[in-house]
């Protein structure tokens, strides 16, 4: 108890605010109070300057340029590389290949070794909970090769039903790809268990990790995931950026996903030989200022800490949790052991869509609907959800006004 | 079912009436309140040929052509929605298709509804527009043909 009190004491909200600049906004007269960081997070000032300083002091084209302004901007983007080599404990800062986000990454993995490795009546198993990012890709591609889907299901609180998984597992399993927090349930999957399975069953792993990354420690090379996928812009990164892990020997093999400029070792009309990795997954220009700022980023992460912040968090969807129970009514939907980040709920008779309004009417921001997990719902029977998540930046007080605000969306809509 | 009282004239009601509002939350309110008091659409009209697209929520609309005027019934399963389309009955029901099809329904940016009317809100209050004057057009192209 007293630990727990010395680090809330130590974790100083207030001026964790004050580097977000948005969060000074008013939202129709009143002060705004964002609870939708799950859909993207808010952007520190570092993050901001980082991105006027990339292009009002070394904007150039990386990689290939002789000029002091293309070794500084190409010095800055691989630094960035290092950092998420470090933040996800990569072995290796050829296996992190920067993307534009996770929906690119798994696509990436699905196009290229997707197409390399997965023949008729092969299997990929993924989960009844995954964002449509990571059920549209395999769906695609399993009609192509004719490989057959399946799916892990989830009991009522929204948990995986390990037993059925290591059923639907066999010697025709090639692909298991999760997710490793749901994005509208909270959830946790045990992605250490099911990587270890899978592999058992001689199966590659991806993990979806667009959640994840902001709220739990990823120790790629403890997992032992094959693959994993994840965002910048969920962790207090720019939109259009994010990284695609690979382990190098599964990279290596792989096909090139899209052709064209920086992937290259020689073009001739007759053949092309490719770059070395992680080039040979990036061609074109990449989107050089996102990733530099992506850097500032994860810095802000490590210097705030990152224990301190799940801590805060935890600490944050437990309040959140309570008190949106007291609510007559509602009820949580996603009730996990393991859960982080999310509150995700449903108000007897009354509409998603009227919630977020009289909300938005508050000035308190919260998404509605399917959370783009649309079977998920149809599991649990409903057209969807409004869900509160939460991210550094939030407080106490945050969650009594969003408490108050559905007491006034009960009263007015009922 | 003939509407006496030009769009026009409906549309400068409802400003005068919203005029008495201070606050956003009687807007909605009032909004709130059209939306309960709609009158409901009956279920052979909820098929899936009258859902709108592009709604968070569901959003059911029925059109009826008697004696040269286009009337509208419609229903929706979140009551703000339905309170929006309630006002966009009152102004457009009972008129003819030309009289639909012309009409600019400045009311809603003057009420202050105008993000309603984003595409971003996917609430439909666009696509309830566009699909009622589409209806407007249906109408008035199959009587010119006869
Ligand atoms: C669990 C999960 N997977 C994938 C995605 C897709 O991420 P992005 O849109 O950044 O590609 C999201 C984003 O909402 C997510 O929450």
């Amino acid at each position: 108890m007293i630990a727990t009190e010395e680090i809330m004491h130590a974790f100083d909200v207030e001026n964790i605010r004050r580097q977000f600049p948005v969060l000074n906004r008013t939202v129709k007269g009143k002060p705004l109070v964002y609870l939708d960081s799950a859909a993207t997070s808010q952007k520190p000032q570092v993050v901001i300057d980082a991105l006027v300083d990339y292009y009002s002091g070394f904007n150039a084209n990386i990689h290939r340029g002789i000029h002091s302004l293309a070794e500084e901007a190409t010095a800055a983007f691989e630094a960035t590389r290092d950092a998420v080599k470090n933040f996800i404990h990569a072995s290796s800062r050829e296996e992190i290949i920067f993307t534009r986000g996770t929906t690119e990454g798994i696509n990436l993995v699905a196009y290229t070794w997707g197409r390399q490795n997965i023949k008729a009546g092969d299997e990929i198993i993924i989960s009844a909970m995954e964002h449509h990012s990571n059920i549209v890709p395999w769906q695609v591609l399993c009609e192509e090769k004719n490989a057959v889907l399946k799916v892990i299901p989830i009991n009522d609180e929204g948990e995986l039903l390990m037993d059925e998984f290591y059923k639907l597992l066999s010697p025709k399993t090639k692909l298991v790809s999760v997710v490793h927090v749901s994005n509208a349930l909270g959830t946790v999957n045990p992605v250490k268990q099911i990587t270890d399975a899978a592999h058992n069953a001689g199966a590659v792993v991806m993990i979806d990790g667009a959640q994840s990354t902001v709220h739990l420690d990823i120790d790629v090379q403890q997992l032992d995931c094959d693959f994993f996928a994840f965002s910048a812009h969920k962790l207090y990164g720019p939109t259009g950026a994010g990284v695609l892990f690979g382990k190098k020997h599964l990279l290596e093999t792989m096909p090139v996903f899209q052709g064209g400029g920086e992937m290259i070792k020689e073009v001739t009309f007759a053949k092309t030989t490719f770059n070395d990795l992680p080039y040979k997954y990036e061609a074109g220009t990449p989107n050089i200022a996102d990733v530099v700022a992506f850097k500032a980023a994860l810095d802000f992460i490590s210097e705030t800490g990152k224990e301190a912040i799940a801590q805060h968090e935890h600490e944050l969807l437990r309040y959140a949790t309570a008190q949106l129970q007291s609510i007559p009514g509602l009820t949580i939907i996603g009730r996990a052991k393991e859960k982080a980040g999310v509150a995700s709920f449903i108000i007897e008779k009354l509409h998603t869509q009227d919630i977020a309004i009289i909300l938005d009417n508050q000035g308190i921001a919260v998404r509605t609907g399917h959370h783009c997990t649309q079977p998920l719902m149809d599991r649990f029977g409903i057209s969807g959800t409004t869900r509160a998540s939460f991210a550094v930046y939030n407080t106490r007080q945050e969650i009594d006004a969003l408490v108050s605000g559905l007491h006034k969306a009960i009263r007015l809509l009922s | 079912m003939n509407n006496t009282i030009s769009i026009e004239e409906t549309e400068r009601e409802i400003v005068e009436e919203f005029a008495l509002f201070d606050s956003w939350d009687d807007k909605y309110e009032y909004i709130i309140d059209l939306g309960k008091k709609l009158e409901p659409l009956d279920a052979q009209y909820k098929t899936d040929d009258n859902k709108v697209r592009g709604c968070q929520s569901t959003v059911w609309l029925a059109a009826f052509y008697e004696d040269g005027r286009v009337i509208f019934k419609a229903d929706s399963d979140a009551v703000i929605v339905k309170g929006l389309i309630s006002m966009l009955i009152r102004v457009l029901s009972g008129h003819t298709p030309d009289e639909i099809l012309n009409a600019k329904l400045g009311f809603i940016q003057e009420i202050g509804m105008t993000t309603h009317l984003a595409q971003t809100r996917s609430n439909g209050l666009l696509s309830m527009v566009k699909q009622m004057k589409n209806y407007a057009m249906v109408f008035k192209v199959k009587e010119q043909n006869g």
